[in-house]
Formats: C-alpha cells, sequence, structure tokens
C-alpha cells in the first residue's frame, strides 16, 4: 500500500480499472456506431437499447433455458444480431435515400419500443445476473487488487475490437466494405452483393452492441434503462473521436473511460458530465474531431 | 436526396396568404372556445409545449439542423422562472423574462459549440450537452433535485392581476403563446428566414453567394433556445413545477415527436402535434409504461409513411401552403 497525490493506491487503481471497464464498452459501441454509419449512413440511436436486449437475453437464457454465462456471449449476440438484421430488412432500407437524420429519428422511434416493451415486462428495478463461477475471485498484484471478471472484460473486449480492425483494414472482405463505403454503385456493378453487405454490417454492429451487453451484465444490474444513458454518453464519445478510424474509436473509448475513473478519484462531483466537457473542449481546439475528417 | 421538409407545392402565392390566415383564425376560434370544453390547465399545457414545438421547428423546418437537446432550454428555463417567483418572489412577468435569458444565454453557448458540425453531429452534440446540464441540474441545490422546485406561486402580474384564477391564467398564456407564434412567423417570412430556407436547401451554394451561414445558424438557433425558454418558464408558472423531467432527455424526443406528427416545415403542424401527442398521452396515461411503445411506434410509423406530418398532409392535399 502506499500514496500517489495523496490517494490511497488501491483507490487510484481500482478507479483506473473501472474506468477501463466503462473504456471497453465505450470502445465496443461507439465501434458499432462507426461501422454502422459507415455503410448504412445512420446513427443507431437503437444501439444502448440494443446493448440492452444483449444483457437481458443473457439473463433469460439463464434463468430460462439454464444455459450459462458462456452460451450467452455467443447465443445473445447472435439472436440479437438477427433481431437487427430484421429491422434492417424491413424498417431501415426504405429510408437510404432521405435524409441521415430521418435514421436517427427511426432507430429513436425503435429504441422507445423496445425500452418501453422490456420495462413493462420487467419494471425498471435492475434484475442481478450472477457472475460466471470461472472468473470470481481476483489477484492481489500488490499495488492493487484485480477482480479476475474485470480483467477478462478489458481483454475480451480489446481482443475483439481489434479483431474487428483487422478484419476490415486488413482482409478481402474488409476491403470489399470500405469499398462500397466510398462508392456502393461501382461496387455493386463489380458483382458484389452490396445491400447483403449492409444488412450483415448492420447485424454485425448489432452483434457487437448485444455481446457488450452480456458482459456488462454481471457487473451492472441487467435494467431496461441501462442503454439509454450509455448511448449519450457514446454519442459524445463519438463526436470526440470522429467517426472516420476504427483505431480511433477505440483509442478514443478506453481513453475516455480512463480520464473518467480519474476524474472520480481527484473530483467526484464532475465524473458524470467530463466526457461532455472534454467534448466542448475538442469541439473548440479540433471540430473535426481528434481522429475525424471535416464532415 | 429529399429535404427533410419539401416545400410544399404553391398554386398562387395570393391563396397561400389567405390559407394562413384563415388557419390562423380557425385556431384563434378553438382556443376561445376550448376552455368551455377541456381543462384549462390541460389546454394551457398544450399552448406551452406547442410554442416549444413552434420554436423547435424553427430550426429543424426552416434551417434543416436537428437539435436533440432542446430539453436543456425548456427545463433551465422553467427552473430559473421558477427559482425567480418562488424564492427571489418576483412578479410572473420579470420571472418568465429571467428563465428566458437564461435560456438565451445557455442558447448562445451551446449553440455556439453545436454549429461547428454540420448534420448528424450537430444532433449528437446538442442531445450530449444537454445531459450534461441534465446532470448539472441533478446536482445544484436550487433546482431541489428530485423534487423539483414545488409550489411556485403565480403571484400577481404587473403586481396587479391575480393569477390564481385559472381563466385570468389562461387569457396570459394564449397571450404569450399567440405573441411567440407571430414572432415565428414574421421571422421565417423576414429576408433573414429566405436565408435560413437557402442554408436548409443548400448551405454550399449559400456561403458560394457571401452569406456567413455559421452565423445565421447561430440566430436562428439563439432564437428558437430563447422561445423555448418562454415556453418553459412560462409553463413553470402555469403549472407551478419545474422538475426534472422537463430537463432529461425523453423531453427532447417528444418535442421532436410533436413537431414530427403534426408537420416538419409547416406553421401550424407543431400546433397540432402538440394537441395531438399531449391529448394521448394524457388518455393514455392509465395504461403506463405502454405510452412510450405508442410513441416510438408513431416515431417509426411518421419516419415510414408520414414524413410530412397532419399539417403537412393537408397542405399538400388542398395544394396550399400552411
Amino acid at each position: 500500500m502506499f500514496e500517489i497525490f495523496g490517494i490511497p493506491s488501491q483507490a487510484l487503481f481500482g478507479q483506473l480499472l473501472i474506468g477501463l471497464i466503462n473504456g471497453s464498452f465505450y470502445a465496443l459501441l461507439s465501434l458499432g456506431l462507426a461501422v454502422i454509419f459507415g455503410m448504412l449512413n445512420i446513427i443507431n440511436f437503437s444501439h444502448g437499447a440494443q446493448y440492452m436486449m444483449g444483457a437481458f437475453a443473457a439473463y433469460l437464457l439463464l434463468a430460462h433455458t439454464g444455459l450459462n454465462y458462456w452460451f450467452a456471449l455467443v447465443l445473445a449476440p447472435l439472436v440479437v444480431g438477427a433481431f437487427g438484421i430484421a429491422v434492417e430488412r424491413l424498417l431501415l432500407r426504405w429510408i437510404y435515400r432521405l435524409d441521415h437524420l430521418y435514421g436517427l429519428l427511426l432507430t429513436f422511434g425503435l429504441a422507445l419500443i423496445i425500452e418501453g416493451v422490456t420495462r413493462n415486462y420487467y419494471g425498471s428495478a435492475g434484475l442481478p445476473y450472477a457472475m460466471p463461477e470461472a472468473l470470481r475471485g481476483g489477484q492481489n498484484l500488490g499495488f492493487m487488487f484485480l477482480p479476475n471478471y474485470r480483467a477478462w472484460v478489458i481483454v475480451a473486449s480489446l481482443t475483439v475490437c481489434l479483431a474487428t480492425w483487422f478484419v476490415i483494414e486488413r482482409t478481402r472482405l474488409g476491403a470489399y466494405l470500405r469499398a462500397a463505403t466510398e462508392n456502393p454503385t461501382l461496387v455493386n456493378a463489380f458483382g458484389i452483393n452490396v445491400p447483403m453487405m449492409i444488412t450483415l454490417t448492420y447485424g454485425f454492429g448489432v452483434a457487437l452492441a448485444a455481446f457488450a451487453g452480456v458482459m456488462a451484465a454481471p457487473i451492472y444490474n441487467v435494467s431496461p434503462q441501462m442503454g439509454s444513458e450509455l448511448i449519450i454518453v457514446v454519442f459524445a464519445v463519438v463526436v470526440i473521436g470522429g467517426m472516420g478510424s476504427i483505431l480511433g474509436a477505440i483509442l478514443t473509448g478506453f481513453g475516455l473511460g480512463v480520464i473518467e475513473g480519474l476524474t472520480k478519484v481527484f473530483f467526484p462531483e464532475a465524473s458524470n458530465t467530463v466526457i461532455f466537457v472534454i467534448m466542448a473542449i475538442v469541439l473548440l481546439v479540433r471540430p473535426a474531431g481528434l481522429f475525424g475528417r471535416r464532415v | 436526396m429529399h429535404k427533410l421538409a419539401e416545400p410544399t407545392m404553391r398554386r398562387e402565392t395570393r391563396l397561400a396568404d389567405r390559407s394562413e390566415a384563415i388557419a390562423f383564425v380557425v385556431m384563434l376560434v378553438f382556443v376561445a372556445a376550448a376552455p368551455f370544453f377541456a381543462y384549462p390547465l390541460f389546454l394551457m399545457q398544450v399552448l406551452c409545449f406547442a410554442l416549444f414545438a413552434c420554436a423547435f421547428n424553427l430550426l429543424i423546418g426552416y434551417v434543416g439542423l436537428l437539435s436533440f437537446g432542446h430539453a436543456l432550454y425548456f427545463g433551465w428555463a422553467s427552473y430559473v422562472s421558477a427559482h425567480a417567483a418562488k424564492v427571489w418572489g418576483l412578479t410572473p412577468e420579470l420571472a418568465i423574462l429571467a428563465g428566458t435569458v437564461a435560456a438565451a444565454v445557455l442558447g448562445l453557448l451551446a449553440g455556439s459549440l453545436a454549429i461547428r458540425r454540420q448534420g448528424i453531429y450537430f444532433a449528437m452534440i446538442t442531445l450530449a450537452l444537454a445531459q450534461m446540464m441534465f446532470f448539472f441540474a441533478l446536482q445544484v441545490k436550487f433546482t431541489g433535485g428530485e423534487d423539483g422546485i414545488q409550489a411556485v406561486p403565480r403571484g400577481r402580474l404587473f403586481g396587479l392581476i391575480d393569477l390564481a384564477d385559472t381563466m385570468t391564467m389562461y387569457v396570459v398564456v394564449v397571450a404569450i403563446f399567440l405573441a411567440g407564434f407571430l414572432f415565428i412567423h414574421r421571422v421565417i417570412h423576414s429576408p433573414f428566414g429566405e436565408v435560413l430556407k437557402a442554408i436548409r436547401e443548400n448551405e454550399a451554394r449559400a456561403i458560394s453567394l457571401g452569406y456567413k451561414t455559421d452565423r445565421y445558424k447561430l440566430v436562428a438557433f439563439v432564437l428558437s433556445a430563447t422561445l423555448v425558454g418562454v415556453a418553459g418558464a412560462t409553463k413553470a408558472i402555469v403549472l407551478q413545477l419545474a422538475s426534472l423531467t422537463d430537463v432529461n432527455w425523453p423531453m427532447s424526443g417528444e418535442v421532436v415527436l410533436m413537431t414530427l406528427v403534426g408537420g416538419l416545415g409547416t406553421i401550424f403542424g407543431p400546433v397540432v402535434g402538440a394537441f395531438v401527442i399531449l391529448t394521448m398521452q394524457y388518455k393514455l396515461a392509465p395504461v403506463g409504461e405502454w405510452v412510450l411503445v405508442i410513441q416510438g411506434v408513431i416515431f417509426v410509423a411518421c419516419v415510414l409513411l408520414f414524413r410530412r406530418g397532419i399539417v403537412g398532409e393537408i397542405a399538400a392535399r388542398l395544394r396550399i401552403r400552411l
């Protein structure tokens, strides 16, 4: 035990860890938003609701079928991703020709529907979700106590983020995707099924949100409004980072999580608002965002 | 690409002008007759929200800027005016003025940040700034946190007229609403309003013609926030309450919904939309959380099938301007 700037190391590193955890959710969600925006030109307002659906899917799988956390980690993104695909096919594809803002309004309506239905059946109090057996307990690192589950969340989300970056920036599939983002008509003329790619991209982005939701379930309570508050912070993260760069989105997400964690230690009153304040400063200094092009 | 608000077809300018005048008279008759058929308190709430939606529509309908954070100005104006009336003991007109000034200042600050980005980012920035000020309202002492500011005295208008009487209050609210409504109408049809519409249609072109579009956008933003402030401040006096509901993000969504249902970029649309949505909430209050679901469904349906909104649809069918 020692002190840094008069703060016990346990408290400082503890908050830093929570910051990294929040940062992993910011990174996963802003990554999904950026991928979807790149292909569909839609800001997916229902992203938070779909994150919440992931957490609820994990809860329901455990409660009704007895399938544990590890099954949920695979099944929930698949189920919610399939829901996303249905949404894209049935609703979103009618509005691609319209102004971007209609996409925001439509997905906002969708978020209200999803949140309203869940709240109606499960109330707004949170439901507890037990931590998986294998990840209980933790390691004593000397300067701090590291719970196993938290370490797992950080490693898992970092892996998923980097894998996504690799697929998009370094593989043939990713090259098609980037090309279709630039010029869908031309890529379509080359014989690549662009509408199918758009559908799958949306499904994938939504699945990422659900994956984050499953990982969040044992940390926070599973509740209908868990997504709506998070998504607004993620919007600020996206404004700060800009949506042009995948690595930028990941970096901004983790970085802002850490800053938020540190604020909890040094100036707790501002911890709710620090990300918004940073957004305001970035807008003043670099209006296009840290990694963005002028849009 | 379709624009947010399609200009409705015009057969003849003179007919169009007359159609607006006729609609205005219809609205006046409705406002005058309504208290004999419905609760005046409910109607005053409708008028406040109608002004709120009209001011919001000034931005989205005529400049093409979607603000997803207008609860910020509504809520904070209502806090300031409630505080001014209750703690400082100001007369209602001064309390409303204080709330309005607060909203104008906040609009200037938030607007000068938000106009640095276009389109979808603009919406996200306004939403994030509003959320920031929501947390601020949660922490500051004078807002009363979860309780809000309750039992705000209505006081005496100009120190003379007692507003405790519901019908007197109703007349005052009608006067405020009409003043705001006519002011917005004047702005839209002024040369300044024409530039705003030019920015909505093609901002790059407006810039190339020499207009400093950022300045126009900022002025429009501040005007909108100020008028929203009038609505919010008046609401606090009428309902004698300022609470967290008014600054929270669902309120920002609600005003978007009202304007969308009534008709983006129409003058009477937001008024009709506010009436329809509040009536719906009132009638559906017993079904609880389903209200949220129904609002979501209306959002989706409006975007997919009914983008012109009620008034926009009528105007397009009759080929008039409303």
